[in-house]
């Protein structure tokens, strides 16, 4: 018999896909009230295993042992019965019901047939742990963080006594992560057990008390993350070959080669985030870091400087030239780069081949003869391409989605920064990207900012921003904030920006551009 | 219990076995169709599938069937790739056969070279025009091309029909709706003597070689696979989305509008309602068929020309009912997009009941 105050054992789960083992042999436990993280680099079989968990695919092997019993998880409403609750990092809301219409459409008939009771319910867990919800608005309504608030309540309301949070940080402020970590602490003072999957080695350290660590579907070690380094733990995600981070020298602005002047754009998307009056300048030789909470204009601050949304000629002007309208093939022949958020359905396609993506977005770099593509051309830039930034494929007629994240990013970025771009905008470049190839994207922008090219890098890693941005905003609601030098700026003022608050402190550096 | 399961990579292999194993399958539903009539179902086979091609001459017409298969399947082709779905190959192509129809009646006193490059011509022209329609009516209001190309191709229908019983009936045809015959000037000529066969059948070999040219070579080809495969990529990338359409619809247009054209020109000779024998719906089946490929939907063609060729000898020699050649090609493209599951997909048996996990497994420690 398992001791009483372990709440859950793994035992050897092993989980195969076709091609790949997800997990191999994985066996770890929970006790009650404690917080568990679970680390590991994209692709190393965290999210198999919580699957596993929570009743999405079933072992091909090992057991599960839920308070000292073995079990058999069988969907994700039986997880929920045993108290297993799941908070996905892309949340499970309705957005045209209220919070109150969410909660109820997880909940078994008897407990959300009564809505009065059930909006006081809500109230009530929403306040003990101070998540203020009000269960009658509309979840459309509410901020990131308010949504992913619905989600935990909603669990909490299932009395889960297991709580999975996957990469529950990603979409909120620092001010918003220190909430949500003061609510954690106090469920797990009550006895409920927490996973929390992450790959932020600062916030395990401040929150969980063990960890587990996954490389390549195995286990590669425990600790105890506040008596150990981050470094530490970062080896063991990683392995021992890779470098850990990019040793980034001081740049040199020089003139500015962008301008964007009072851009503005209307969304027509409901749930898109309208542009309003962005003023910047880039600078030949600097890195512009935008942080923001995701969804807060990003996405449409992109498409508004690549071309994809058009806008007023002046809005935009580049090497001097107003191209607020101009298509994103004239903006490319002008020496713009951009590397989209979306990897696989927009920065490259899926079903075609390394050598066909490169003739994407490079077919101004002399690999057209008239209506013809010289395809030996194409051949030797995919090659250079692949060479120059080590990305591991099985050639370059290898489809784009057969890559890993890591490997197709390098190839993407490679694309873009091979065409000798005057301005490259980058949005998460490192997103899902593991360590190794997350290095040397940071190198390759280095390099590109000190070949005297102006970089704009949309990110939500902090981490990634303060270490390679020579200034550093932020945008929220579609607004960005002020413009400062990042030494300048300390987390906590980023953090204020990225809800907004710089409305009076901004009048300064707008002005001075728009001037 | 049996299951579909998402292959991890489509299958190459199912990719081209799909139209053999589609073919397989429809001769046995054949077989069984024609059983359950109480026909010999091995003889009907055998006068739908062989009998056809036992002469010179049966080859001859098959390549005369081919023709305007190729023609409408090589545009459609283009299209498709891009996912645009043009389902107006027959109204591009009566059109074509309406236009060529007037330009030839026009020039019955002239004789010259000249003249049969111009009837062609302006079938291209009716046709790219007929195209054009449902190309201007997507990119400038975002209609469906599916339901506008398929609307169009009855409009252009009844203009034919309209046409045979009103401005170009020959008024000494005593009264029947069909045009005067054309001048020898205006006609197609053969490719071999003694039989039906005419260049058009060239065109649509020429018109397969030059799509495979574009698609594989030019840079319009490469950013209309783009289109089709990944069209925010092509956003991204900043491809003219609204050329493309322009000219994948163009392109299917005048091609289809020359197999109008070469129809009236070659076999036919005048105007007459039923110029198409659904060759461009047909077209449709053969592009899939053929895999979106030029030398795929040459294959196909020649196949679909078959069952228009089996037919006729089954209602010939055994007095079969005509739609047997729609039956064929129905069952045709019926297992066949079953079979094109299988390209993404496959079958696996799996226990009703998850299988219990093992004590064996249980009890093995965890390795680092």
């Amino acid at each position: 018999m398992m001791p009483s105050a372990v709440r859950l054992k793994l035992d050897s789960i092993t989980k195969e896909y076709p091609g790949c083992r997800a997990n191999d042999g994985v066996s770890l436990e929970i006790k009650a009230g404690e917080i568990h993280a679970l680390l590991g680099e994209n692709g190393a079989g965290k999210s198999t295993l919580m699957k596993v968990l929570y009743g999405v695919v079933q072992p091909d092997g090992g057991s599960i042992i839920w308070d000292g019993k073995p079990i058999q998880v069988e969907s994700p409403a039986h997880a929920r019965q045993l108290g297993i609750g799941m908070v996905f990092q892309h949340f499970a809301l309705f957005e045209t019901l209220t919070v109150a219409e969410n909660i109820a459409l997880g909940l078994p008939a008897y407990q959300s047939r009564d809505r009065a009771k059930l909006d006081a319910t809500i109230r009530e867990v929403s306040q003990r742990y101070g998540m203020a919800l009000d269960p009658r608005r509309y979840v459309n309504t509410l901020s990131t963080g308010e949504q992913q608030r619905v989600e935990i309540v909603r669990c909490l309301i299932q009395e889960s006594t297991l709580l999975i949070l996957d990469e529950p940080t990603s979409v909120l402020t620092p001010q918003e992560v220190d909430t949500l970590f003061d609510t954690l602490r106090q469920l797990a003072a009550e006895g409920c057990s927490i996973v929390f999957i992450s790959h932020k080695l600062r916030e395990v350290r401040a929150l969980c008390h063990t960890a587990t660590v996954l490389r390549q579907g195995r286990v590669t070690g425990e600790c105890r993350p506040a008596d150990v380094s981050v470094d530490d733990i970062a080896r063991l995600m990683v392995g021992n070959h890779t470098p850990l981070q990019t040793r980034v020298s001081a740049a040199e602005p020089g003139a500015p080669l962008m301008q964007v002047q009072e851009l503005s754009h209307r969304t027509k998307d409901p749930f898109g985030t309208a542009l309003r009056a962005i003023n910047f300048d880039l600078r030949a030789g600097e890195i512009l870091g935008i942080a923001g909470v995701a969804g807060n204009g990003q996405d449409e601050l992109l498409r508004a400087l690549s071309g994809e949304i058009r806008s007023a000629a002046q809005s935009v002007v580049l090497a001097g030239a107003n191209i607020g309208n101009r298509s994103p093939g004239q903006r490319r022949k002008l020496g713009l780069a951009v590397v989209p958020e979306e990897r696989l359905g927009r920065g490259a396609v899926p079903t075609l081949s390394l050598m066909h993506n490169t003739l994407l977005t490079a077919y101004h770099q002399g690999l057209l003869t008239g209506p013809w593509v010289r395809y030996g051309r194409v051949r030797e830039l995919a090659l250079r391409i692949c060479d120059a930034f080590g990305v591991r494929s099985a050639g370059i007629h290898s489809p784009a989605n057969s890559l890993s994240g890591g490997n197709l990013q390098k190839f993407i970025l490679g694309r873009e920064a091979l065409q000798k771009p005057r301005v490259l905008v980058a949005s998460h470049p490192t997103w899902g990207v593991d360590v190794g190839s997350a290095v040397a994207i940071h190198e390759a922008l280095v390099e590109l900012r000190d070949q005297g090219a102006a970089v704009l890098l949309i990110s939500e890693d902090l981490d990634e921003l303060y270490q390679l941005c020579t200034r550093i905003g932020a945008i929220c609601a579609g607004r960005l904030s002020p413009l400062a030098p990042t030494s300048q700026v300390s987390i906590e003022q980023l953090g204020q920006w990225m809800a907004g608050e710089f409305e009076s402190s901004d009048s300064e550096e707008a002005g001075h551009v728009a001037a | 219990m049996l299951q579909l399961e998402r292959r991890p990579l489509p299958s190459p292999l199912m990719q081209w076995a799909s139209p053999l194993i589609a073919l397989m399958l429809t001769v046995i539903t054949g077989y069984l169709i024609f059983m359950a009539m109480g026909r010999d179902p091995l003889r009907s086979l055998t006068f739908f599938f062989i009998t056809p091609l036992s002469s010179a001459y049966g080859w001859a017409e098959l390549g005369l069937k081919m023709a305007p298969l190729l023609l409408c399947a090589a545009g459609l082709t283009l299209c498709y790739r891009a996912k645009l779905w043009n389902i107006g190959a027959e109204g591009h192509l009566l059109m074509g056969a309406l236009g060529a129809s007037i330009v030839a009646v026009e020039l019955r006193g002239h004789s010259g070279a000249w003249v049969l490059p111009l009837v062609l011509l302006a079938g291209m022209a009716f046709g790219a025009f007929w195209a054009g329609l449902a190309a201007g009516l997507k990119t400038r209001f975002n209609a469906n091309e599916i339901l506008t190309t398929i609307m169009l191709n009855y409009i252009a229908l009844n203009l034919l029909v309209y046409a045979v019983h009103g401005p170009l009936r020959d008024p000494f045809g005593f009264g029947f709706p069909q045009s005067v015959m054309f001048s020898d000037s205006a006609l197609l000529p053969k490719l071999i003597a003694g039989t039906r066969l005419h260049i058009g059948w060239l065109f649509g070999l020429l018109a397969a070689v030059a799509v495979w040219v574009v698609l594989a070579r030019s840079f319009i080809g490469f950013q209309l696979n783009v289109l089709g495969q990944d069209s925010r990529a092509a956003e991204f990338a900043g491809f003219h989305q609204r050329w493309l359409v322009w000219f994948a619809f163009l392109v299917a247009g005048a091609l289809a509008g020359l197999a109008g054209a070469s129809e009236v020109t070659g076999p036919i000779g005048q105007l007459v309602p039923h110029v198409s024998v659904s060759y461009g719906y047909t077209a449709i089946i053969v592009v899939f068929l053929g895999r979106m490929h030029p030398i795929g939907i040459v294959a196909a063609s020649a196949l679909l020309a078959l069952t228009f060729l089996g037919g006729e000898m089954l209602q010939i020699a055994m007095n079969m009912p005509k739609s047997i050649t729609q039956l064929f090609q129905g069952l045709l493209l019926f297992y066949l997009l079953i079979s094109d599951a299988f390209i993404h997909f496959r079958l696996r048996f799996k226990p009703a009941v998850p299988a219990p996990v093992t004590t064996e497994n249980a009890m093995t420690t965890q390795e680092g």
